[in-house]
């Protein structure tokens, strides 16, 4: 464990550049928090915060001191480049009779600035997804992950009753904590890879002392202690399984618009369409995948018509998918707590009080 | 930088393999069967009664399709395909000699080795016949290795019955119970005219020593299914090939998911136990 | 004698009898006969007077609907080990559809004119006779709502 000043991270910064890692953190863009390229720790939202989240309730807020990290998770997830929303998955020109396709390109490499548990965590659950993906792992294994610890939670923040923060445990190459108080502004980091532990070595600042972890530690304390939602699992795989055709399915479909912001913003949904398409001269084709949503009609087609034709079956297919179905195809929840969904819903629905409310029915 | 193993092979994981068209048969007005061998030379590739593999046309799009030729023929690879869509339109104008892009094989297969020392009933309608082909292949190859074999037929008329030749030839040369039945006819069609399920009423094979292989559209396999347990046929020993929007064909595009599972990898072949529930609930 | 007594056997190997009553059995011996029809001939016709049932213990019978100007539609075909007809059981006791032997047919005819008259007076019999007429014409209109599904369609629109 280590403790970087302002300019030890600036210096992190520079150092991740320097092995030619392209840096992708949050920044401040059209009033809300995204992810995009950066070069130097200043770009990143520094006094901004966005905790005061509910369900379709987005708004920053400006905090009195000079926090790096001091907000949550605005409505995109690291999903976008490690899963892009449009990939091209192979490219092929016509040969003859046949055809060749293109060699794979080699992925970008590049480092992820600030993730927070819950995303490291629908990271991991990706990992599962993707096994047998080759882009994806190709973009996996060529990324450097600085996780962050939450100091502060946000109003939709379920990640204690997920089991997945607001400590990263795992799975990140260095990990910060950020102390920012009157006394000092440091941030404890702390390596969790032989190459985050080689550039961590290599980066002035010294080590973390008594004082310096118990503050990291009652700093995470105090975020896993203001959750604003929560979620009780258990038994809610199995009764889930058992109300597939519960009235409250229905309920929900009354408030839904079926407009996917959910699995849009959703860390861990992976539907995808897989589209082909051919140059106009007919010549070369290339086939693209994209980002699809449970809640579209043509999703669950099959020739003859489309199987989910009520939004109460698109609703119940996203949640009994997330919260049941996982577990049986991958091992693991589908929900990693981050809450996105609940606040990027336009009408507020709630993914703790649904799943709570068809509990208890 | 977390590193994760690839398994070998899936660096092709969307990479078609460029396959020739050997030779095209016109089966029914719709319905065509392209026998495919590897356009770079070398053995088809193996697959199991059952299975399915991604079938693409240069730049226009990819449909999933059963294989419906022998398993242990070592032949071209045959699939059977009925033209619905786009993509399948412009299948079948393909000739010999044209290029189609191979994915596979995917999916869960027939339980054809399980079944042996039992009796086999395969039912099938309309071009869910394709995909139960490989697994009456096998039952012929090993005929000795079955009790009583039974397949019963159904489709729209006598013009719709897929592979004719066959049929007649199976009711003919080998210990099979081979019985058509089409749903309408004009009085020249000397066959049975009724549905599929009925059929499962005869047969002579044993219920308490059976294993039925089902494939057609959903609500006949439904009803296959319920005329086979009636008959006391156990519902471990019933088997439904199911048909969703397979896409990807490995578990990660989500369009097929049907409850827990995936149909193009836990399926498309389900034992009736697995999904009885699931396909009893609306919209699921 | 000799000829109910054979009756009696080709009754009782036919599937609709079995389990039935001895003394139902010998009621509805009393009402059969053997009639046979060559390949083509019709069992009855669209209109007739349902005044005989018949018991298929050989042959195939197909059940058609007679469509002007063009070949009737055979809807339906029955073999051996089943019942031929209903409509004798309701009124106005008229066949529905035609009935024709499309190979030759070896039938039980049972005598409907004489059998409505036993049905008030014996109520076992009616039992019996609803028992097993109910569950045929259960499965017929099963399998006829099946058809009208036309399952095997060819699907408009497709993607693929």
């Amino acid at each position: 464990m280590k403790r970087l000043t302002l300019d030890g991270l600036e210096a992190l910064f520079a150092a991740l550049r320097g092995q030619g890692f392209e840096l992708i953190g949050p920044q401040l863009r059209d009033a809300a928090l995204v992810l995009g390229p950066l070069e130097h720790a200043a770009e990143l939202p520094v006094g901004w915060t966005d905790t005061a989240q509910d369900g379709g309730r987005y708004r920053l807020a400006r905090r009195p001191d000079r926090a790096h990290f001091g907000y949550v998770v605005g409505p995109q997830s690291w999903k976008r480049y490690l899963f892009p929303p449009e990939e091209v998955l192979f490219r092929a020109r016509r040969s003859g009779e046949g055809f060749a396709l293109d060699p794979a390109e080699p992925p970008p490499r590049r480092a992820f600035i600030g993730v927070r548990a819950c995303d490291l965590a629908a990271i991991q659950v990706q990992d599962r997804i993707f096994v047998h993906d080759p882009g994806y792992q190709a973009r996996r294994a060529a990324a450097f992950i600085v996780a962050v610890n939450c100091t502060e939670a946000g109003g939709t923040c379920f990640c204690v009753s997920q089991d997945t923060g607001p400590q990263a445990r795992g799975g990140f190459d260095l990990a910060l904590t950020e102390l920012c108080t009157d006394a000092r502004h440091a941030f404890v980091a702390e390596a969790g890879s032989a190459a985050g532990a080689a550039l961590l070595d290599a980066l002035p600042g010294e080590a973390a002392d008594a004082a310096d972890l118990a503050a990291a530690r009652d700093a995470i304390a105090h975020a896993a202690a203001h959750m604003g939602r929560r979620l009780d699992n258990a038994g809610l795989a199995e009764a889930l399984r058992a109300r597939l055709e519960h009235p409250h399915w229905q309920q929900v479909a009354e408030r839904c618009l079926s407009c996917g912001n959910c699995t849009m913003v959703c860390p861990t949904c992976f539907c995808a369409n897989v589209e082909d398409r051919a140059s106009l001269d007919g010549d070369s084709a290339e086939r693209v995948r994209s980002w699809d949503s449970c809640f579209n009609l043509e999703h669950s087609y099959i020739v003859g018509g489309n199987v989910r034709s009520s939004g109460a079956a698109r609703y119940r297919q996203w949640l009994t998918h997330k919260l049941a179905h996982w577990h049986d195809q991958f091992g693991v929840s589908g929900c990693t707590g981050c809450g996105r969904c609940i606040t990027w819903c336009p009408v507020g629905i709630d993914i703790t009080a649904e799943a709570a409310a068809l509990r208890a029915g | 930088m977390s590193a994760l193993p690839l398994p070998a092979g899936d660096a092709l994981l969307w990479r078609p393999e460029p396959y020739r068209i050997e030779r095209v048969r016109r089966d029914l007005a719709d319905t065509f069967s392209l026998d495919l061998v590897p356009a770079g030379g070398g053995a088809p590739l193996a697959f199991r009664p059952g299975q399915f593999n991604m079938l693409y046309a240069f730049g226009l799009g990819e449909v999933p399709i059963s294989i419906s030729g022998d398993a242990e023929a070592g032949g071209p690879l045959v699939h059977t395909i009925r033209a619905v869509g786009p993509v399948t339109e412009a299948m079948r104008g393909l000739r010999a000699g044209a290029v189609l892009g191979v994915r596979g094989p995917f999916g869960s297969h027939w339980p054809v080795v399980e079944a042996e020392g039992m009796d086999l009933v395969i039912i099938a309608g309309g071009v869910g016949l394709a995909p139960l082909r490989p697994a009456i292949y096998y039952a012929l190859r090993h005929r000795r290795r079955f009790g009583r074999v039974c397949i019963f037929y159904g489709a729209r008329t006598p013009d719709d019955l897929l592979y004719k030749a066959e049929l007649k030839r199976w009711r003919g040369e080998f210990d099979l119970v081979v019985d058509v039945t089409v749903d309408r006819a004009s009085h020249d069609w000397a066959g049975k005219v009724g549905v599929v399920t009925r059929l499962v009423e005869g047969g002579g094979y044993d219920p308490l020593h059976t294993v039925a292989l089902v494939c057609g559209p959903e609500v006949m396999m439904r009803y296959a299914a319920r005329a086979l347990l009636a008959r006391g046929v156990a519902r471990e020993g019933i088997f439904l090939s199911l048909e969703r929007n397979m896409k990807c064909a490995v578990g990660l595009c989500g369009h097929c998911q049907l409850g827990p599972h995936f149909v193009c990898k836990d399926g498309p072949v389900f034992r009736l136990d697995q999904v009885e529930r699931l396909l009893a609930v609306d919209e699921l | 004698m000799g000829e109910i007594t054979g009756l009696d056997r080709l009754l009782g190997e036919h599937p609709f009898f079995a389990g039935m009553p001895p003394d139902v059995a010998k009621l509805l011996a009393g009402c059969a006969r053997n009639v046979v029809f060559e390949a083509g001939r019709y069992v009855f016709r669209e209109g007739g007077a349902a005044d005989q049932f018949y018991l298929l213990r050989h042959g195939t019978v197909t059940l058609e609907v007679r469509v002007p100007g063009r070949e009737p539609l055979v809807v339906d075909t029955l073999q051996e080990g089943d019942v031929i007809g209903w409509s004798w059981l309701l009124p106005p006791y008229q066949w529905s559809m035609d009935a024709r032997a499309q190979t030759l047919v070896r039938t039980l005819a049972l005598d409907a004119v004489c059998l409505r008259g036993k049905l008030d007076a014996e109520p076992a019999l009616g039992y019996e006779l609803f028992r097993r007429f109910v569950p045929v014409m259960g499965r017929r209109l099963m399998a006829a709502r099946l058809q009208l599904a036309d399952l095997y369609a060819r699907p408009s629109g497709g993607r693929g």
